[in-house]
């Protein structure tokens, strides 16, 4: 009961934080935007229609992947600023398991990912996608699944600084090479072998994918999904169990 | 009883070593003080006692539980107010004690009611829908204390309550601190290095450099530097010298035109200096040894004199040291 009520607080104190801070949220809504219609929209005009689809519509899923990647690494690191301003030992001291804390944590990314995610997502008739309701229910549970994976790598990565000095080095070499290798604007089946490796063993590839299969219907071609739906969230739940296994390993670390 | 037990204690970081085999008890419902410089190993111990740190070797228990193999336990049987400030300064003061009270398993029908009782005993309650970030350094602090109290704890750690307080807030913060193992039933331990703030503990131990160089009372460790002093400005101090003398026995020393005696107990040695000096006593002030004094003689430097620098230093080495680990 102790550990409910540890991950509903932290969840809770996440939440509180999201919508107290606009500016936040406006910021995280700008980014997918200028992605899906600014970068997308140029695109679309080198970059023919492919089995009927335009770019902007093929990059829409991997635009909703981005919306969870960066929302759900920030919610995640921001355990280094609980660091640097001593909160997370009002969170260490407490007498639950570290567990708990991390699962509290990815949960919190889950929250304000998929919030964000849902905004993004109830964009689709503007850029001509057709979903159905069933559609769109999946596609939310299955950002919520991309969300906590990537909310609890984030976590894994927010062990190994100390400051938040190191947030360029995390934006540039992990967040932004993820972006790129996931599929999301053009797919992982074009890319040269070596990235395609890459690809392979990035976090994110999957969510996109799996994205990709519960907004499409287009079965073949470059565009399509390369996995089945069912393999995407196999390893998206692997992969969440092993980053909450390894991050609790990490906080339980003492010195 | 004792709720705290500690048995030859060792914390190193790499080359450097923090804690230096110290061994102690904390007797229950006491208020205990670790008095020391900064950087004397007084916070790595409370990490140690707190299970935020695995000691090197020996031994640290809190009200019964072993702090190395049973954490839970001893995180539930505590309270901490650290050394900084360790609030979420973008929720309010309530919110802050409620987000601990659920990480306590405080039922959730009784939070309110006791974040409300605590933020009352701590004086807060005004306040307690402000963020945090809109409090002074005094607030925060009795804020914590307040948030150290809602799960009820057998023991609160204290790491330097009232450091970087200005004096008002200070005081105000410590008449409610020496309240506490009265009317919350609970042991305190806490470090400083201001002396005022060590009188008030039933026991201290004085720790440098890591090891415990005197424990006992207050009243025990001054007692360790020789007695009260005596100083008497008189009208013919040669004279008065020597009557001095006749009467207790001792030559009494000079020191800007005064004369001085050291004794035991100096409130009673007065009268009858006053009787043998018959008329020629201009003034008479009595000095009493101070922890200072106790911890001047042990270490051969005063406690406040050791440099912020020093502290800096030290915490960039453990730093360093985690990097590596």
């Amino acid at each position: 009961m102790i550990e409910l009520n540890a991950i509903y607080v932290i969840v809770m104190r996440e939440l509180k934080k999201f919508f107290r801070e606009r500016s936040r949220l406006v910021s995280a809504i700008a980014r997918p935007l200028i992605w899906l219609f600014m970068v997308g929209a140029g695109l679309s005009r080198i970059v023919s229609p492919q089995a009927g689809m335009s770019y902007t519509q093929f990059i829409f899923p991997g635009i909703l992947g981005m919306t969870i990647l960066f929302s759900s690494i920030f919610s995640s690191i921001s355990i280094i600023w609980d660091k640097e301003f001593g909160f997370l030992k009002e969170i260490l001291v407490a007498p639950v398991r570290r567990s708990s804390i991390v699962i509290g944590k990815a949960l919190s990314g889950t929250a304000v990912s998929t919030i964000q995610a849902v905004i993004v997502l109830l964009l689709f008739p503007v850029i001509g996608i057709k979903l159905t309701l069933v559609q769109v229910i999946t596609t939310v549970i299955v950002c919520m699944a991309v969300a906590f994976s990537i909310s609890s790598f984030g976590i894994v990565l927010a062990t190994f600084y100390e400051s938040y000095e190191s947030f360029s080095v995390i934006m540039n070499f992990i967040i932004m090479p993820m972006f790129f290798l996931s599929g999301a604007m053009y797919p992982v089946k074009v890319l040269p072998l070596p990235l395609k490796y890459a690809s392979a063993v990035n976090p994110l590839t999957y969510g996109v994918d799996a994205l990709k299969n519960t907004v499409f219907r287009i079965e073949a071609g470059p565009m399509s999904p390369d996995f089945s739906l069912g393999f995407d969230l196999l390893i998206i739940l692997l992969s969440s169990a092993f980053f909450v296994g390894l991050a609790s390993r990490f906080f339980e670390r003492k010195g | 009883m004792p709720v705290i037990t500690v048995e030859k204690l060792v914390k190193k970081f790499g080359a450097l070593t923090a804690v230096d085999d110290i061994s102690f008890d904390v007797e229950e419902g006491s208020i205990f003080g670790f008095l020391g410089p900064n950087g004397a190993g007084k916070t790595t111990t409370i990490n140690i006692l707190c299970t935020l740190l695995n000691p090197s070797s020996g031994r640290a228990s809190v009200n019964g539980y072993d702090c190395v193999s049973e954490p839970r336990m001893v995180r539930k049987s505590i309270g901490i107010v650290f050394q900084d400030t360790t609030l979420d300064k973008d929720l309010t003061a309530f919110e802050n004690l409620a987000f601990h009270a659920y990480l306590y398993g405080v039922k959730r029908n009784e939070i309110k009611g006791r974040a409300e009782e605590a933020l009352k005993f701590m004086g807060l309650y005004e306040r307690k829908d402000d963020l945090v970030k809109k409090f002074s350094g005094g607030m925060k602090r009795r804020l914590e204390v307040a948030r150290g109290l809602i799960h009820k704890p057998k023991v609160l750690f204290l790491d330097e309550p009232t450091l970087g307080l200005d004096p008002q807030s200070r005081a105000h913060l410590w008449g409610m601190i020496v309240e506490l193992p009265k009317k919350h039933d609970m042991t305190i331990f806490m470090t400083t290095h201001y002396m005022e703030e060590a009188e008030v503990c039933r026991r201290l131990a004085i720790i440098d450099h890591g090891k415990i160089i005197a424990e006992g009372s207050p009243e025990e460790l001054k007692k360790t530097v020789g007695g009260d002093v005596i100083f008497i400005r008189t009208t013919d101090n040669e004279k008065a010298g020597v009557e001095v003398e006749k009467e207790f026995g001792m030559k009494p020393g000079e020191k800007d035109g005064e004369l001085y005696i050291t004794v035991a107990k100096g409130e009673s040695c007065i009268p009858a200096l006053i009787g043998a000096l018959s008329g020629m006593v201009v003034s008479v002030r009595l000095e009493r040894p101070t922890l200072n004094d106790v911890f001047l003689k042990l270490t051969g430097k005063e406690i406040r004199r050791e440099s912020a620098h020093n502290t800096d230093s030290i915490k960039e080495e453990v730093r360093a040291w985690r990097r590596k680990h």
